[in-house]
């Protein structure tokens, strides 16, 4: 049987940035160009089939404009497996945002999350204040994964994303460590210890030692 | 901050989050903020350094205690109670994707200088030390009594009036000796003082029904308790709001409540800039809660009492609870002639809440003396040796007003009682004086993104 893994990934980065155009670049092959500021889904998926048959499911967190104000959650770290950290290359200052939310995540997040820096707005190459010789250098002193991306014309996008499936299988920590959030986090989804569902109603009736099947 | 919002909503405790989250999803324009730097106000749960920070600022965390970010320390001691209405609005509101929870593995109640297991059924009332062989029977009569109960069928009444009859009536109908009235009356329909006996037998039996159906949801106890502790709750119900355009500003300081000539809200003031909003919400705190003088010269909300609680780390689980990893035991004012309830509530690295080995336990009560402390005394000598404690005397504050004079509306403090039930009642009570209706929970359709 062909493996399955399921991985929490995070964005993060300065509002403008693309962050939400990224995922919605990854997830639905779409572009807009005016896209208001947040989405209203509590997070997206997207699979990565790889080579070996086996598949990658990624759970997208988008900041929801909590970092605008340095309101993100600790919620939003936890049990992160990975982290995209997107910046601007017409923008220097948004990569400076951008090591900022990168010493956050070595801080907040668990040590094993993999982190790709990603320049993102490469269509805009003619008004380029970021290289990549100065993106890449500060990711490989730091052992980050980088990349630059167009959301607006797909260029890279699915790199990123499918550079990251394949590292993940091999850094993850073992589905049943401590920590990893039952079906969320971690490798194959499967049934942890002692969790309590409450969506779920078949917990309801019977499940005490004396419970009563009547 | 020069936008206008439908409603500014003040301080992150649970009751504001899930208020601002509910009012997100209704379609509000929602500002969302806080004079701290982490979320959850009076209901957060603190990592090491910011537990310190609030109890010992001149104190570092030792380092034996393990990684500062293996911390969540709940500030007030609850528990969910399963099958309560905490729980419906979070699946409701399907906040749930964001949490994980498991059960808390027992309930305790203390007598005589020990503590046992509450018994919750029939079975295991019989199993109990806590009754003698004759009050096991009538105990049993009791239980099937409140379990065959039918509101439509009087056969099942044998008599009683629930609505008009007191509690006193139906104990000595079935003969219950005061000791197993204090194990009824305040670890199961857990009441905090005895003055449910003189009154209408119902709402002690709708607590009763309450803590025997959750026990019957999960099993061990009948409760349910965040991963990484109280404070998600507050956070999960900020994204909520956030997905939905709620904005949110943490470690932003509130300088004033700005009213025009009326008296009715304007805005709010931070520094030197002013946001406008047509309503406000916010917990005590910001409304002149604990000053000498009254915000804008007007009282808002007045003190009903103080809670003390002890926060303590323990390096061992509490003696005689079969080393649980998580428990509540509930000590009846009547053992330690007192007129509240003395309450332990503890959690371990089970919950990832604090490191291996390490339990934190809260030991709370109503204060009635000036010396609270020595109040609480027999909550601590449970707990065996204490490695350190952190103790602090919060008083309880309500509003004034309902709010609907001046568009200010204002939530109550965090209580004594052991479970968020008086939470969801402040939170309807507040959407029905800020949207002018009742709030409707049903399950939302799930809306799965593929």
């Amino acid at each position: 049987m062909s493996k399955q893994y399921q991985f929490k990934l995070v964005l993060l980065g300065e509002s403008a940035v693309g962050k939400s155009s990224l995922v919605l670049r990854f997830v639905k092959d779409q572009f807009d160009d005016y896209r208001e500021s947040t989405i209203g889904a509590a997070f997206l998926t997207q699979t990565v089939n790889l080579d070996d048959g086996s598949t990658v499911k990624f759970e997208i967190w988008d900041t929801a404009g909590q970092e605008r104000y340095k309101s993100l959650a600790p919620m939003y770290y936890r049990n992160a497996n990975c982290a995209v950290v997107v910046y601007d290359i017409t923008q220097p200052s948004s990569l400076e945002k951008a090591r900022t939310w990168i010493r956050e995540l070595q801080r907040q997040a668990d040590p094993s999350i993999v982190i790709t820096l990603c320049g993102n707005k490469s269509d805009l190459a003619a008004r380029r204040q970021v290289t990549q010789e100065e993106a890449q250098k500060y990711a490989e002193e730091e052992g980050l994964m980088w990349g630059e991306t167009s959301a607006k014309t797909g260029e890279g996008v699915a790199d990123i994303f499918t550079t990251l499936a394949k590292k993940l299988p091999q850094t993850a920590p073992p589905p049943s460590s401590r920590g990893a959030r039952g079906t969320r986090g971690g490798a194959p989804a499967s049934g942890g210890r002692a969790g309590v569902d409450l969506n779920k109603s078949g917990n309801v009736i019977g499940t005490g030692p004396d419970g009563c099947n009547c | 901050m020069d936008e206008e919002y439908d409603v500014i909503v003040l301080g992150t405790g649970l009751t504001e989050c899930i208020l601002s989250g509910l009012l997100s999803v209704e379609g509000k324009k929602v500002l969302h903020m806080d004079r701290n730097d982490y979320y959850g106000g009076d209901s957060a749960s603190l990592n090491l350094t910011q537990l310190y920070r609030k109890f010992r600022p001149n104190q570092d965390p030792p380092a034996e205690l393990g990684r500062d970010r293996d911390y969540a320390v709940d500030l007030v001691p609850k528990f969910i109670i399963a099958s309560g209405e905490l729980t419906k609005i979070l699946v409701h509101t399907d906040v749930t994707r964001y949490l994980e929870f498991k059960q808390i593995a027992g309930s305790f109640v203390y007598r005589d200088g020990k503590i046992s297991k509450v018994p919750s059924t029939e079975m295991e009332a019989l199993k109990s030390p806590l009754m003698g062989l004759f009050e096991k029977r009538r105990a049993k009569n009791f239980f099937q009594f409140l379990q065959n109960w039918r509101d439509d069928d009087p056969a099942t009444h044998q008599g009683i009036d629930l609505d008009k009859d007191s509690m006193k009536t139906v104990y000595e109908k079935f003969g219950l000796e005061p000791g197993t009235q204090d194990f009824v009356g305040h670890a199961m329909a857990l009441h905090l003082d005895d003055d449910y006996i003189t009154k209408s037998a119902r709402p002690t039996y709708d607590r009763i029904i309450l803590y025997t159906s959750s026990m019957a949801r999960y099993g061990k106890s009948p409760y349910i308790y965040p991963l990484y502790g109280l404070g998600e709750l507050p956070q999960s119900f900020a994204r909520l709001s956030a997905i939905y355009g709620g904005t949110y500003m943490l470690d932003k300081p509130v300088d004033e409540i700005v009213t025009d000539s009326n008296g009715m809200f304007v805005g709010v003031r931070s520094g030197d800039e002013t946001v406008k909003a047509k309503q406000v919400v916010g917990d005590p705190s910001y409304f002149g809660a604990g000053k000498a003088t009254p915000d804008g010269g007007k009282m808002r909300v007045v003190e009903e009492g103080k809670v003390v609680r002890a926060i303590c780390i323990l390096k061992h689980p509490i003696p005689g609870t079969e080393d649980s990893d998580s428990v509540q035991i509930i000590i009846p004012q009547n053992q330690v002639k007192r007129r509240n309830d003395i309450y332990i509530a503890m959690v371990s690295s089970t919950h990832n809440v604090c490191s291996k080995d390490v339990y934190i336990a809260i030991v709370s009560t109503i204060v009635e003396t000036d010396k609270p402390e020595l109040e609480i005394r027999p909550g601590l000598d449970l707990l065996g040796p204490i490695y350190d404690k952190f103790v602090s005397v919060s008083p309880l504050y309500t509003p004034t007003a309902d709010g609907r004079a001046d568009n200010i509306f204002i939530t109550r403090s965090y209580d004594a009682t052991s479970h968020f039930e008086t939470v969801v009642e402040d939170v309807h009570e507040v959407w029905k004086r800020v949207v002018g209706k009742d709030l409707v929970l049903k399950k939302r359709e799930v809306e799965v993104e593929q």
